[in-house]
């Protein structure tokens, strides 16, 4: 492994190990800093959601605004992405949202571990959003909704070639899905683990690596932000795939 | 000394797959600026648009990713 | 940790042996906040929402309706301020004709007095013409006979006085 050979001792992977709260093996049930910080997240989350609007004011505190903005605008994106008959997957689609967005906010935490960059993490959420939706399409439209995958608008001859393309993106989807968010937080923290790591090894000019590190946290808040909304806005368009099928 | 090579062949193969993220920040800033050469055009049709750019960096930006992964895994999974 | 250092590869992500941890630990953070979530937080904000969104639709029709009853009042006062006008003028008006009468009387009196002077006036002028006249022939009559007299004319006194009258008229 590098960090033994090298002079710099820089671990980046080492932040992303799952270790048991308790000491001993990792079984399926055993608490471990997964269970720690996925609680946390859910703590969060309903702290926001349930304790941030628990005044039912009519001018809202500052935290009951942001509960309402947060539902605003989740509720208009699945309303605009994906159709008004979407809206009764809204609550699926809000819990989607606060949880990764809360895991990669807590994950920014220093000595936090962040959830969503485990493959294991995303995968799961990615596939359940996946067979979902397929299972949704054919429920609602039968084999109708193979249609999606031939492109009726093209010349014939083209047909079976973006049919076979159609079908290729649309179970590549899942993969892109999950690893785009876990690639997107591990590539932050071990950046700025690196970074944090040359900062030790510069000596005079240890600031140096200690300002790159402060840009790039601000960048990895924007990331954070943005990769939420985007998983987000990525369920609600296969969503919108699902039910209207009709190219 | 067989070891050596293929972590050399390893580390050498991470560096080359960085070349990947260029082409992704090549994507997104192609997509970005184009929304933003559009959104100058038409102000009024920009607002309902940010939602698509936000998809389309996504699809650009997860190619970069994956050359990021191809990295990670030739450094610390081969 | 050693152990899974050793039991893993170098990515901890791909270690397979936590997978089954992270995903049962993730299922049920999943099943916990999508039922805080869609049972507790969501119905929640909505009928705050909903809420807010009644009251302020109740705010606009009361502002709606007292709008419209301050644009009667304002038409009240506008019609009430006309009918003020109208009356005042009615009142200057009737003011004026009233003076403009008075006036006029006052002013026809003046003009009966100034036309009953100045025929009064004109008269003793006509009497004092008169008189002026008579005196004039008597004078020049007389004059007439004088010199009459002194140039030893015999002259009756009837044919002096048609002399005299006749040259009196002609310079008349």
């Amino acid at each position: 492994m590098a960090e033994e050979s090298g002079g710099l001792h820089i671990a980046p992977m080492d932040q992303f190990r799952v270790e048991s709260l308790f000491g001993g093996d990792i079984a399926w049930y055993t608490p471990t800093n997964v269970t720690l910080w996925m609680a946390l997240t859910v703590v969060a989350a309903t702290l926001l959601m349930v304790f941030g609007a628990r005044g039912r004011a009519m001018v809202p505190s500052r935290a009951q605004s942001a509960a309402e903005m947060t539902y605003g605008f989740i509720y208009k994106m699945v309303e605009d992405v994906a159709g008004h008959d979407a809206v009764r997957f809204f609550p699926y689609i809000f819990t989607l949202f606060m949880f990764v967005l809360f895991a990669n906010l807590l994950g920014l935490i220093p000595f936090a571990f962040t959830t969503t960059s485990h493959i294991a993490v995303t995968a799961v959420l990615a596939f359940t959003v996946f067979f979902t939706v397929t299972a949704l399409g054919f429920i609602l439209h039968g084999t109708k909704f193979l249609k999606l995958f031939w492109v009726s608008s093209a010349p014939l001859a083209l047909r079976p070639v973006l049919a076979l393309i159609e079908v290729i993106s649309y179970f590549v989807r899942p993969v892109s899905h999950s690893i785009r968010l876990a690639g997107a937080m591990m590539a932050g923290h071990a950046v700025a683990k690196v970074f944090a790591g040359f900062a030790a090894a510069l000596g005079a000019f240890f600031f140096l690596p200690i300002l790159a590190v402060t840009a790039l946290y601000a960048l990895e808040l924007l990331v954070a932000v943005i990769q939420a909304y985007v998983f987000t806005i990525l369920t609600c368009v296969y969503l919108k795939d699902a039910l209207h099928p009709a190219h | 000394m067989e070891g050596d090579i293929v972590q050399m062949g390893a580390y050498i193969g991470a560096g080359l797959a960085c070349l990947g993220m260029g082409g992704a920040g090549i994507g997104v800033g192609h997509v970005a600026g184009n929304y933003l050469a559009g959104a100058l055009r038409n102000p009024s049709a920009a607002a309902g648009q940010t939602a698509f750019l936000f998809i389309g960096i996504a699809f650009a930006e997860a190619l970069g990713i994956f050359s990021f992964l191809v990295a990670l895994l030739l450094m610390f999974a081969v | 940790m050693a152990e899974t250092a050793a039991s893993g590869p170098g990515m901890p992500q791909l270690d397979v042996t936590t997978f089954s941890n992270q995903i049962f630990w993730l299922v049920v953070a999943m099943v916990v906040l999508y039922f805080v979530m869609s049972r507790v937080a969501l119905p929640r904000v909505a009928s705050v929402l909903a809420d807010r969104r009644s009251a302020i639709t109740a705010d606009i029709a009361a502002a709606e309706e007292y709008k419209l009853k301050a644009q009667e009042a304002e038409e009240a006062f506008k019609k009430a301020e006309a009918d003020a006008r109208a009356e005042a003028a009615r009142i200057v008006e009737a003011a004026k004709a009233e003076m403009q009468e008075a006036l006029n009387a006052q002013i026809a009196k003046a003009d009966a007095e100034i036309a009953s002077k100045s025929a009064e006036s004109e008269k003793r002028i006509r009497e004092i013409t008169a008189n002026a006249v008579e005196m004039v022939n008597e004078v020049s009559t007389d004059v007439t006979k004088d010199i009459l007299a002194a140039f030893d004319v015999k002259a009756d006194a009837r044919s002096v006085n048609a002399a005299v009258k006749a040259q009196m008229k002609g310079d008349a």
